[in-house]
């Protein structure tokens, strides 16, 4: 019927409809939640502890069951299905990535389809080509989770959760326990996955920042379960419903809100450079205020101050550099390089890291400026 | 048997090293085989009493206090008053002997399989409940595996205690290695009253190493890997949990 099957592909996958969790006698957990999560999108929970984020993601595949109100997964009410096949139908990641210590990674993998009835060699198969998904070198599948590094057990926790190919991924907290370079890292891996898997994905979170990242949508709750704003990202950081998700997204949401405003227009500027292999030489002179060290490759190692010249020999001896701008990145990023830099000079580099120039921070706030302008013309003509 | 010294060591040495003792159905090879045999059989009875319950108890968190005030005083009970109390209660033989020598193999194992239970990391446990697994499937195939060590080490203690204690059957029925030393004591023999009390010892040695081996090859290589990376506070939790269950069973 064509009717059924239009409605199976518009409405939502995942619908909240008046659920509230109460536990023993106290306030409610989840204070009658009503939210459509869309198919195929990045939904983000965030909010502050307490809030009913976790509750609300594992009322989804009834790990908690809730106290009123219904749940559908794809028009069915989650109630009415099996718990365990119900969870099968769904991957789940959290946040320790709580890996089977006994079985290898591949076993640990391989486990729902296992579950399943999937034979162990198609299934151990399968495993082996999700650590290459996942960015796992092959030789790791015979390892133990314990031999493993946290980044590491989680992305074979993320290769668990994707092995039946659920259509569904519930996320808690999967990469809060990871150091802040390694979760960076997990989050791009995680949009570059979800740029090929289109999973419909509902992802907690703390880290408003991580939502403002991940999130399609971004679900803000407030202590005591309540939604207190749902929301693209942009629109939560420019602008908050209420005083409790302006203060929760933070002091910093002016400036987070830059990586939504793209950094194609900022102006790159040449630099000067001296290449490491020419330091040791004192007949080398440098002669701008300060000088950018790039390596044979033209990759940036910090930089050389004119009026110090001569004490600087080798790499070691060179001021250390701020964070690096990738061309075309958004401004927040052209920002940041520009102020983190010793010099005030952002160094920019492409995509394979070599050196293309510097940004100034004044010019990137003109563009910054400028688009507060162009944004404020186009709300003055839509309200007109 | 005479002696040619008065000297205790020398008589005890005598009697391991005569012949005579090593052959025949009152010889030493009989009874350890007889002695084992008491063991096994009590040890097939304490786990099939011991085993379920304590899964059962560990994994649902049912029934803790129970398990655990029962434990205490089964441990109170003294082995020989029991062989003696169901002796006269219901029947002689060595049935009385046997189920005595259960009460004191239940509360190490029953001990070892809950503690075993309880010791495996919750987070895994609720990972294993995520995916789908079923609450049978999380019984045998995480709780049961992880803990195995801990279960083990339960086992390992009640089997020790049961072989060092089957010397009890003698007063029942003249089988095992109490033999010796029943004999021993009732006819003034010192050295065939020590003798057996080295056999038992080594039989107990003996056992103890077969049951380390095999906790050693039942645990999985993942269980017991030394870890590269820094440890997880679930892991050190779990080898306090290991330290005090194997604490409390012996």
């Amino acid at each position: 019927m064509t009717s059924t099957e239009q409605a199976s592909t518009t409405r939502p996958m995942i619908e909240f409809r008046d659920v509230t969790k109460t536990y023993d006698g106290g306030q409610p957990a989840v204070d009658s939640l009503t939210m459509d999560i869309e198919r195929g999108k990045i939904t983000v929970f965030v909010g502050p502890s307490g809030c009913g984020k976790t509750t609300s993601l594992r009322m989804i595949n009834r790990m908690v069951e809730p106290t009123s109100g219904r749940i559908l997964l794809d028009g069915q009410d989650v109630a009415e299905q099996k718990a365990a096949e119900l969870r099968r139908s769904m991957g789940y990641v959290m946040q320790s990535s709580g890996l089977m210590p006994h079985r290898t990674v591949l076993d640990n993998i391989a486990t729902v389809p296992r579950l399943n009835g999937v034979a162990r060699s198609t299934a151990r198969a399968r495993a082996k080509e999700l650590l290459d998904v996942v960015g796992l070198a092959p030789e790791l599948g015979r390892r133990y989770p314990g031999q493993l590094s946290g980044g590491q057990q989680q992305r074979v926790g993320v290769a668990r959760a994707l092995a039946a190919d659920p259509p569904v991924l519930l996320m808690d907290e999967p990469f809060s326990a990871v150091d802040p370079v390694v979760r960076a890292e997990l989050q791009s891996e995680l949009i570059r996955l979800q740029r090929d898997l289109a999973k419909t994905i509902v992802f907690v979170t703390h880290d408003i920042d991580e939502a403002t990242i991940l999130g399609d949508r971004v679900a803000v709750f407030a202590v005591g379960g309540r939604l207190a704003q749902f929301a693209d990202p942009e629109e939560i950081l420019r602008a908050p419903v209420d005083d409790f998700v302006a203060g929760f997204v933070g002091r910093d949401r002016g400036f987070r809100h830059l990586s939504f405003q793209e950094g194609e227009d900022v102006t790159i500027h040449p630099i000067e450079t001296i290449e490491t292999g020419r330091l040791a030489d004192p007949s080398v002179t440098v002669n701008s205020p300060w000088t950018l060290l790039v390596d044979a490759e033209g990759r940036p190692h910090g930089w050389v101050p004119e009026a110090t010249r001569e004490s600087v020999t080798s790499q070691a001896d060179a001021v250390p550099g701020g964070s690096l701008y990738t061309r075309g990145d958004s401004l927040r990023r052209a920002l940041d390089a520009s102020l983190s830099s010793p010099s005030g000079l952002g160094v920019t580099v492409d995509d394979d890291g070599r050196v293309v120039g510097v940004v100034r921070a004044a010019e990137v706030f003109e563009l910054i400026e400028a688009g507060r302008l162009d944004r404020g013309r186009a709300n003055y003509n839509t309200a007109v | 048997m005479d002696y040619s010294s008065s000297n205790l060591f020398v008589q005890m040495g005598e009697w391991l090293s005569d012949p005579e003792n090593w052959s025949g159905s009152r010889g030493i090879p009989m009874r350890i085989a007889e002695h084992l045999g008491y063991v096994g059989l009590t040890m097939l009875l304490a786990l099939a009493i011991a085993v379920p319950l304590g899964l059962y108890v560990g994994h649902t968190g049912k029934g803790r206090v129970l398990i655990v005030s029962g434990v205490g005083i089964l441990r109170a009970l003294p082995t020989l008053g029991m062989v003696f109390l169901f002796a006269l209660l219901f029947s002689r033989g060595v049935l009385p002997a046997v189920w005595a020598l259960v009460l004191l193999a239940v509360p190490p194992v029953l001990s070892g399989i809950y503690a075993g239970v309880s010791s495996v990391n919750r987070t895994v446990v609720d990972a294993a409940r995520s995916m789908g697994l079923t609450e049978w499937q999380i019984l045998t195939r995480v709780e049961l595996p992880n803990g195995l060590q801990v279960m083990l080490g339960g086992v390992r203690a009640g089997v020790l205690q049961v072989v060092a204690t089957a010397t009890v059957v003698a007063y029942a029925k003249a089988d095992g290695l109490g033999v010796f030393l029943v004999e021993g004591t009732q006819i003034n023999d010192n050295g065939r009253l020590f003798g057996g009390a080295v056999v038992i010892a080594a039989v107990a040695i003996a056992v103890d190493g077969v049951m380390a081996l095999l906790q050693r090859f039942a645990i999985s290589p993942g269980l017991r890997t030394t870890r590269p990376v820094a440890r997880s506070q679930q892991e050190s939790g779990r080898q306090e949990a290991v330290a005090s269950a194997q604490g409390g069973t012996t």
